[in-house]
């Protein structure tokens, strides 16, 4: 439907628009022009000076930093579809139709609890005399150092991501043709060979897509590696905060975040290009 | 694996990940169980055996002002921000449903965009920013950005509503003489009315857990996240166990009402015989 711009489209197309460039589009290129500015005696003046790039880049912390949450979120992103792709599979094609309806209920519970209340309620679970070394510690073993782990770290980003993977998982999952795993069968194809030569191509982009969430929220998450990791190893979000708020070097902290933005969309665009490779669309 | 008659089905599999679902749920709802028991525990370092039924976490919370004051904050901060969504959703839901023109595309990524950008990368661009045009450091600066991550998901869920409906109701109503003000009131906006409310109270609970991009924007008006972000920060305490409790009350209200008033109601028929 093509019709000429008119006063009633626009009452309605404009607010959300002037908003997200007034407050979203804006604040990002003002995070381009800030890393340009410069500091002196804790006071930022606009400028244009490649000090901060050449600065960040040029320390062996930041490169440190970038491969530590590289390789933690590709860890993570690899961690929760394989530990979620069982749930959503048995819950696509294992439940009843009400038990589905269900089970994508309680999983989007989480949601809406507070991702800082669940992470402090893991250091319950983890600390020295926490509930995992009581129990054990009731079998004679233990107590061994569970949080300040990357392993915590972990944990944190599988509570952050488990349950949105599992979703789009499955999603991508019930869409799938029956007609085509009882054909596999059929043909005599055993069941892992089916999960592997039918179920997972056929399911190819949504378990792309939910990997690529995960690596996106691990990529930028700053309180499972604080509050569960210790803080250490240092990843570019603790690195942001660090800048922030110490000493006013906000144009450093912009050369951060705009790197990760630009990994982040480097990332986006290869998966999706991945995702969607061979099909004719 | 199978090769019996029994092509499908194998038992012992089917157990196994049947196993696995409720481990995976173990998993999901241990933290938030946990947290739920131990504001009720006597214990200042929460672990098992557990101590006595207490309620002097709630009665801490309860007499610190200061807690008042981040959830009086998170309130009001919450309901602007749904109502504020809400609105921009719905226009942006309608016009992705009605029209098409030049850059459509570009339109609805910037609707959608934002709740994929890291909440830290979009603080610390809000702050800069904000701080820039004089805003930061009140409550407005937290709406401003809460609404830009809240109001995707209001236009997902209102967008999700108008496709359920039949695209020739509108045109129906122009041709039986309404103008277009008069068919948005008496077709669009009742039928898409259960989705409004849904997204107004999804957008609201989204508001009271988010925290990161209010911690970085907020000055003295802490909402509550920011608060229970503090207690994490200083010494840690059960108090925040009771905060969470409360907050997981009130989200789930709002969450439930929502479920209720998007599923509860059949699609389609409701909205003729309400007026």
């Amino acid at each position: 439907m093509r019709r000429p711009i008119t006063l009633y489209g626009l009452t309605f197309s404009l607010p959300l628009l002037v908003w997200q460039i007034l407050f979203f589009v804006f604040p990002l290129l003002f995070l381009v022009a800030l890393s340009f500015w410069t500091v002196k005696n804790f006071t930022m003046r606009p400028d244009f000076d490649t000090v901060n790039w050449t600065t960040m880049y040029g320390r062996a912390v930041f490169w440190q930093a970038y491969g530590t949450t590289f390789a933690l979120a590709t860890a993570a992103s690899v961690l929760t579809s394989t530990l979620a792709f069982p749930c959503a599979y048995a819950i696509a094609f294992k439940l009843s139709d009400s038990a589905r309806r269900w089970a994508v209920f309680l999983m989007v519970i989480p949601f809406f609890t507070s991702y800082l209340v669940r992470v402090y309620s893991w250091q319950i679970f983890l600390s020295d005399n926490g509930i995992i070394n009581v129990i054990l510690g009731w079998i004679g073993l233990g107590p061994f150092p569970l949080l300040n782990t990357v392993g915590a770290t972990m944990i944190g980003y599988l509570t952050l991501s488990f349950p949105l993977v599992v979703l789009l998982q499955l999603f991508s999952l019930v869409f799938i043709e029956r007609t085509l795993i009882e054909a596999a069968h059929n043909l005599r194809c055993g069941r892992l060979r089916t999960v592997f030569a039918v179920v997972i191509p056929s399911a190819r982009v949504g378990l792309v897509i939910a990997a690529l969430f995960c690596f996106i929220l691990s990529f930028g998450d700053f309180v499972s590696p604080v509050y569960l990791g210790g803080g250490e190893p240092t990843t570019l979000s603790i690195l942001i905060t660090d800048t922030t708020k110490s000493g006013q070097q906000w144009p450093r902290a912009a050369v951060i975040a705009l790197t990760m933005i630009g990994t982040l969309m480097l990332v986006a665009f290869a998966a999706v290009k991945f995702a969607y490779k061979g099909k004719t669309r | 694996m199978s090769g019996s008659a029994d092509l499908n089905r194998n038992r012992a599999v089917d157990w196994a990940l049947m196993a696995y679902i409720v481990l995976a749920y173990a998993f999901v709802f241990a933290p938030i169980a946990a947290s739920f028991v131990f504001s009720f525990n006597s214990d200042r370092f929460p672990s098992i055996p557990l101590g006595e039924f207490s309620l002097d976490w709630y009665r801490a919370v309860a007499t610190d002002p200061l807690v008042w004051e981040g959830a009086r904050n998170t309130l009001v901060v919450g309901v602007i921000v749904g109502v504020i969504s809400t609105v921009l959703g719905f226009g942006a839901a309608y016009t992705d449903f009605r029209y098409s023109f030049f850059g459509k595309q570009i339109y609805l990524a910037l609707a959608l965009l934002p709740p994929t950008i890291p909440v830290i990368i979009l603080g610390l661009a809000m702050l800069a920013y904000l701080s820039r045009v004089n805003l930061s450091g009140d409550a407005l600066s937290v709406i401003i950005s809460h609404v830009v991550v809240c109001a995707p998901f209001a236009m997902a869920i209102i967008r999700l509503r108008l496709s359920q409906m039949d695209p020739a109701l509108e045109p129906a109503a122009w041709n039986l003489g309404a103008s277009e003000w008069k068919a948005m009131r008496h077709v669009i906006i009742p039928f898409t009315m259960p989705a409004i409310l849904g997204a107004l109270f999804i957008t609201m609970a989204v508001s009271f857990d988010e925290f990161a991009v209010a911690w970085f924007v907020s000055g003295l008006n802490e909402t509550l996240p920011v608060k229970v972000l503090g207690f994490l920060q200083g010494q840690v305490s059960p108090r925040i166990n009771a905060i969470g409790t409360f907050v997981f009350i009130l989200s789930m209200t709002l969450v439930i009402l929502a479920q209720l008033l998007l599923s509860g109601r059949g699609a389609g028929q409701t909205s003729a015989d309400k007026e």
